[in-house]
């Protein structure tokens, strides 16, 4: 009897991982919905059932109310200011060194040899770890969170310019030499625009680790800044504020990695 | 003569490299004992070294190299569990790809180890707050080159599988998982990465565990040339563990 059975033919079977028509805008629109929906009320019925302890999972009404409150609040504007101060300077200074290394480590192959590994393997290691020696050298105040920031994106801003240099298409320089190009001609006409895709692109990373790393140092020791502020709240266990201030921390990041990606004209 | 010519410039760069950093520790050295740099802020590079010692025998180094080893281990191997499902998930079901995607990408640029002291609240400050925290942290790459990977397989490939009737679960086992594997590890390398510095980090922030906790141990003892050790220490382990994973990634890239 089992053979009368219809069967699925089985190469129909791994159709799933390669089939598959184009997917409207409405269906991605529809699943986001269901996603988003599906995770407020999931979040608001664990705030509601009493399984965790009270307060830690707080209703998002009260989130909601936090996010207002924290937005008229004048503190959090001013301790934005001190945040976004040490991040630009941060990035100012380990960019504008980045980029210098970079195109020395890029433009003479011997250098790189010589040198690049070290930033390679250094790229990658926990940069809050340095802190204290940030702090014995320049200080508890900003000095020693925009040293941090800068030496974190330092790394990325160098790695990508020397990788851009490299990555300049031979043609366009015989074409410059062909010209004969002054050096600074060379610079300003071949390199600089050849270089620009992972240079930006270098600086927009360079952002997010300065970023992420001028907030952990605040948080670690500071009298003022974004991150000093979530670690005041985390100290009163306000945890409506605690999840505001921190969403808002992340839209402000998102909003400068898609600003910086929109301008430099990569991609996020 | 081109040989030797080649041989020479061969070590003639990591030579300098190397003498460069020698020299960087001597002119520091110099500076210190001629008082022009402050030793009360920086140490004495032979005293740093020195304390190398010191600290694997008089601050238990191996058995906080163990600590941190411990919250790697279960955070790595939580991430390959966890993002590697979502991001074949994700190369399945297109629909959700497309609308998730960019959320993916989003986590993956997001300050998400700023959350440490909610995460503290939810789990207290304990291991498993570290775990929990290096997992979100290190997801986000895993499970994009896992669609990326999966996404590249090349189709002749899916082709013969199909010839071959192959059911769902052979075609991914046999076929695309293989082809796709060198991608995946680049994801597990990037996400191992992640969560080795947001382990590091995070021991250090909250003072707990393993090796984070020893630099800031030694920082509020103001034991300078112990600092400078530690850190030396966490940025040798922590090349060490880059150089590995590069290797294997190196191994499991197909040779052309």
């Amino acid at each position: 009897m089992a053979a009368t059975e219809p069967v699925r033919p089985k190469a129909a079977r791994s159709q799933g991982w390669t089939a598959g028509g184009p997917v409207s805008g409405r269906d991605t629109n529809l699943i986001r919905i269901g996603i988003v929906l599906g995770a407020a009320i999931l979040w608001e019925g664990v705030s509601r059932s009493g399984w965790l302890f009270q307060d830690v999972v707080p209703s998002l009404l009260a989130i909601g109310a936090a996010i207002g409150k924290m937005l008229v609040n004048p503190a959090f504007y001013a301790n934005l200011q001190v945040t976004a101060g040490e991040v630009f300077a941060s990035l100012a200074i380990g960019g504008a060194l980045g980029i210098f290394t970079g195109i020395a480590l890029g433009s003479n192959r011997f250098l790189g040899a010589a040198f690049e590994p070290y930033v390679y393997y250094l790229a990658p290691t926990p940069r809050i770890i340095f802190f204290p020696v940030m702090i014995m050298w320049f200080g508890v105040g900003a000095a020693s969170k925009i040293a941090l920031g800068a030496l974190s994106c330092f790394f990325t801003v160098a790695l990508s310019t020397a990788g851009g240099m490299r990555g300049i298409d031979t043609v366009l320089i015989r074409v410059g030499k062909s010209f004969r190009a002054t050096p600074w001609q060379m610079g300003m006409k071949i390199y600089l625009p050849a270089m620009r895709v992972p240079v930006l692109n270098g600086i927009r990373l360079g952002f997010g680790t300065a970023m992420v790393t001028a907030l952990l140092a605040e948080t670690k020791l500071s009298n003022q800044g974004l991150g000093y502020m979530i670690m005041q709240i985390y100290s009163r266990f306000d945890m409506p504020s605690l999840y505001a201030l921190l969403i808002i921390v992340f839209i402000i990041a998102g909003a400068g990695n898609l600003i910086l990606g929109r301008v430099t004209g990569t991609n996020a | 003569m081109a040989d030797a010519g080649a041989g020479r410039s061969r070590w003639a760069a990591p030579a300098l490299g190397a003498g460069s950093v020698i020299a960087i520790f001597a002119a520091l050295e110099i500076l210190l004992k001629t008082g022009i740099v402050n030793r009360f802020i920086v140490p004495y590079p032979s005293a740093v070294l020195l304390s190398l010692e010191r600290i694997i025998v008089e601050e238990n180094v191996l058995g906080r190299v163990g600590e941190t080893a411990f919250e790697m281990f279960f955070s790595c191997i939580a991430v390959i569990l966890i993002g590697v499902p979502i991001g074949t998930a994700l190369y399945r079901y297109r629909a959700l790809r497309r609308a998730v995607e960019d959320w993916v990408a989003a986590l993956a640029a997001a300050p998400l180890v700023l959350a440490f002291p909610l995460f503290l609240v939810l789990f207290g400050r304990s291991s498993l707050t570290i775990i929990v925290m290096s997992v979100i942290t290190g997801l986000a790459p895993i499970i994009i080159k896992t669609t990326e990977g999966l996404a590249g397989v090349r189709p002749v490939l899916i082709n013969v599988g199909k010839s071959l009737k192959m059911g769902d679960s052979q075609m991914f086992w046999k076929i695309l998982i293989p082809a796709a594997l060198p991608v995946i590890f680049s994801g597990i390398r990037l996400s191992w990465t992640f969560v080795l510095i947001s382990v590091v980090g995070i021991e250090f922030l909250i003072n707990l565990g393993g090796l984070g906790q020893l630099i800031n141990d030694l920082a509020e003892r103001y034991d300078l040339p112990g600092t400078y050790a530690a850190i030396l220490f966490v940025v040798g382990v922590s090349v060490c563990f880059f150089m590995i994973l590069e290797r294997v990634e190196t191994w499991l890239r197909p040779n052309p």
